[in-house]
């Protein structure tokens, strides 16, 4: 492993921090510049919509994931118990309300302004729904719209699901959006910042897809969640986020050709030991322990449903300028965590193969129980189909009161001595064939 | 079976039968009737009536069944009420039926139509998804929309096809059934020692696992009796009981509420045989679309149910009003994200309304009952001395 020191920041890193920086400056100056402010949810967010009307995003589950890694969630989350809510719940509700109860501080150190929309685009989480009945009683003054998206409960997206969500779109979301931003729905405004979409998906599915390549020049969980941020949350549509995946995948291009592995934050790796498909969500509160035990076991994520919730784009499906709202609608039914459990099987299965992992891992989330509830039978099912070694840890997403280290680190170490010994194994069945 | 002693009796062990004896029985005396299981906690059972069909609750396994199977499936954090599901599939005590809905109430319920997708069990699954948006031409033409494929999924077993004649008479039974229901809450909250909480509880479990004619007709029965004095008042509280629409509570719950001093005058236990409120349109042309109408004009307040612009708080208190009753309790399932998110907002209503509370978590098999009996008791004792 490289020393921490030399590793440098890629061009890709400065242009995301950038961003990120600009996006948090335009939302603590909102009130001043008169920017009207929509919060949202990640999966199945309708990002272009709101930069069409000329709107900030602020999403709920990201100020949650960020004060998990500031190691403040803690402290929010006990502040939402105080006030009633149980232990049992959401840990992502909870902190968010947390940190509404103690100033709504953003990650910049600056109060994140107020909704003026929520915008409850309801995509694969049931718990949405519960969140923002909570935010609309929090804040009792901002308009809300509620888009259903119906769960792709027979596998496939029918005309008739299509229908009703772009009807809802025109009933029930222009309208808010018309009210609140003071502007008329400009279509072709939406159309161009769709096709920009389409150009960045392209990108991050070809980032995606060097992982195929072994060694792997990238990690698609724990460095993927930092590469999905533009296109997952306030960027997609935007030109500076097709900038981004542009330059992403020219350097990550450049990695693979010269055989370079991951970036960690203690450097490169120097040795890819393992493959692996990773199932969840991962731990925010102890993130950089948590992947540690990862790097230095020289185990490497090639693929990741994780970073499909805000959109499966390896399946094919790209935003479509020419008809919008279908577009939205179909886009929002697509994403992971609305897909039936079938589906997600068949997925996973897909990038076990085509990924040629070693391993498929489930890091199972006690707050989520939209990814959590029946992965044990995921696990089997994969197991089955596959004859990969399957692993299975638990942790949370921003209670750091779930996440045991000793037990983690335990369960992995065990894990990939399993690994290894297949390795040993089927080597010597291929030299005995 | 005309003796109140005796309905209550078969009720209990109706209620109770995890192999769904009765519901078998009914659909082997014809070659084209199904049966269509379906979870908490609310499904148009009149749809699955006009097809030939019975529809039966799967609520759970309670404290019936020792889960072992099931746990295997799900991790420590997930409530019990899938894993008793899930251990009732795999005993076979599901056998027999022909498909399972799977409604919108959360994402275990949701995953869990995956599972038995995944494990092919029945002739269909179907997650059956509740309209959030309630405008009768986007949210009503997409519920219409969810019952006509639960429709077509029937007709691909039995060949039999929901018919408009055939989904009027449904209506009007159900409607009988709502009725009777109602008459046997508002009896209870006037006179709530003529009919207990836990024999209410087994007569409206049983009503999910029979043909709605006969729970009818034992409804009718019922209520010969308890219009009319019985048993002795006790000087105890009223309360509603919220929070345990999904996931049941163990019977020797609502028994240790009851024996703690709190008549229980209304709750959520059974939500499902009381969700539409009041009668839906019968003798239409259109069936579907009056069933549609009565989901989006006359549900009661759920969890499971976008509700801004009438929030499940105020209804509750409101709901409390027209009790009269003194205090709520809330109890639920742990683990149970639809009614522990909306808990503190509740509980935030009761306080703005004056409206005294405890709440409690419990799992569908709890066995330990004394620190509730202690906590609904206490209750109980302060209303009693101070409110």
């Amino acid at each position: 492993m490289a020393n921490p020191k030399d590793a440098v920041k890629e061009k890709s890193m400065i242009i995301q921090k950038e961003m990120l920086a600009k996006q948090f400056n335009d939302l603590s100056k909102a009130k001043e510049t008169g920017k009207k402010v929509c919060y949202t949810f990640v999966p199945g967010n309708l990002i272009e919509l709101i930069l069409s009307f000329d709107m900030l995003p602020v999403y709920p589950e990201i100020n949650a994931l960020q004060s998990g890694m500031r190691k403040k969630s803690g402290g929010y989350i006990k502040d939402a118990e105080k006030m009633g809510h149980s232990e049992d719940v959401c840990t992502y509700v909870k902190c968010d309300i947390g940190m509404m109860l103690n100033g709504n501080i953003g990650p910049t150190g600056e109060k994140l302004p107020e909704p003026d929309l929520l915008l409850l685009s309801y995509t694969g989480c049931f718990t949405f729904l519960k969140w923002f009945e909570n935010l609309n009683r929090l804040y009792p003054n901002a308009e809300i719209a509620m888009l259903h998206t119906p769960y792709q409960e027979d596998g496939k997206i029918t005309k008739e699901q299509i229908d009703y969500m772009v009807k809802q779109l025109k009933e029930e979301v222009l309208p808010k959006f018309e009210k609140v931003s003071g502007k008329k729905f400009d279509s072709a405004r939406l159309s161009k910042l769709l096709s920009n979409s389409v150009q960045s998906e392209d990108y991050w599915v070809k980032v995606l897809q060097l992982a195929k390549i072994k060694p792997s020049p990238i990690d698609a969980y724990f460095a993927g969640v930092y590469y999905m941020g533009p296109i997952n949350t306030a960027f997609r549509g935007s030109d500076e986020c097709l900038e981004y995946y542009k330059e992403l995948y020219h350097e990550i291009k450049d990695r693979a050709e010269k055989k370079l592995l991951p970036v960690t934050p203690e450097g490169e790796m120097q040795k890819e030991r393992f493959r692996l498909v990773v199932e969840g969500p991962p731990n925010w509160t102890n993130f950089r322990e948590f992947w540690k035990i990862f790097y230095d076991m020289g185990a490497v994520i090639v693929a990741s449903t994780y970073t499909k919730v805000g959109g499966v784009y390896d399946l094919g499906y790209r935003q479509n300028p020419e008809e919008p709202l279908e577009s939205l609608a179909t886009y929002c039914m697509g994403c992971y965590t609305n897909l039936n459990l079938p589906q997600r099987v068949d997925l996973i299965e897909k990038y076990v193969k085509e990924y040629q992992a070693d391993g498929f891992l489930i890091n199972s989330i006690k707050s989520c129980n939209s990814f959590s509830a029946g992965q044990l039978m995921i696990m089997r099912e994969i197991e089955q189909r596959t004859g990969v070694p399957v692993g299975f840890i638990e942790s949370d997403l921003v209670d750091p009161r779930y996440f045991s280290y000793a037990n983690i680190k335990n369960r992995l170490e065990s894990y990939f001595q399993m690994l290894e010994q297949r390795k040993i194994i089927l080597s010597q069945e291929s030299v005995t064939v | 079976m005309n003796s109140l002693e005796e309905i209550l009796s078969w009720c209990e062990k109706t209620a109770f039968d995890l192999e769904f004896t009765h519901a078998k029985q009914w659909k082997s005396k014809d070659e084209k009737r199904v049966i269509v299981g379906y979870l908490p906690i609310y499904v148009p059972r009149e749809i699955i009536h006009a097809a030939n069909g019975i529809a039966v609750g799967i609520m759970g396994t309670g404290d019936r069944k020792q889960i072992i199977k099931g746990d295997a499936y799900y991790q420590s954090y997930i409530c019990h009420l899938p894993r008793g599901i899930i251990e009732m599939a795999l005993d076979n005590n599901l056998n027999g039926f022909d498909g399972f809905l799977f409604p919108a109430i959360c994402d275990c319920v949701r995953n869990l139509s995956g599972m038995f997708k995944l494990s092919k069990k029945g002739k269909f699954q179907r997650y059956f998804d509740y309209a959030q948006n309630f405008d009768p031409f986007i949210g009503g033409t997409f519920y219409k929309h969810e019952m006509e494929k639960v429709i077509d999924d029937i007709y691909n077993v039995n060949g039999v096809k929901a018919s408009v004649d055939g989904l009027n008479k449904a209506i009007k039974l159900y409607n009988i059934n709502r009725r009777l229901i109602e008459e046997i809450y508002d009896i209870r909250q006037k006179y709530p020692w003529r009919l207990s909480a836990v024999e209410t509880y087994h007569i409206l479990r049983a009503g999910i696992c029979i043909t709605v004619e006969e729970h009818n007709e034992m409804l009718q029965k019922i209520l010969n009796v308890i219009r009319n004095e019985r048993g002795e008042a006790m000087d105890n509280i009223r309360v509603v009981v919220s929070g345990s629409f999904c996931e049941q509570p163990p019977v020797g719950l609502i028994k240790s509420i009851e024996m703690a001093g709190c008549y229980i005058v209304d709750d959520d236990f059974m939500l499902g045989s009381r969700w539409i409120q009041g009668d839906i349109e019968e003798d239409t042309n259109d069936p579907l679309e009056a069933i549609t109408k009565a989901y989006l004009n006359q549900s009661t307040f759920a969890s499971c149910y976008y509700d801004v612009g009438n929030p499940k708080g105020k209804r509750l208190v409101e709901l409390v009003k027209r009790r009269e009753a003194d205090g709520v309790i809330f109890s639920a399932a742990s683990f149970c994200d639809p009614a522990l998110l909306d808990r503190p907002e509740m509980q935030k209503e009761c306080d703005a309304a004056g409206v005294p509370h405890i709440n409690f978590q419990y799992h569908e098999n709890t066995g330990q009952f004394k620190v509730i009996k202690e906590q609904a008791g206490t209750f109980s004792d302060s209303i009693k001395l101070w409110a």
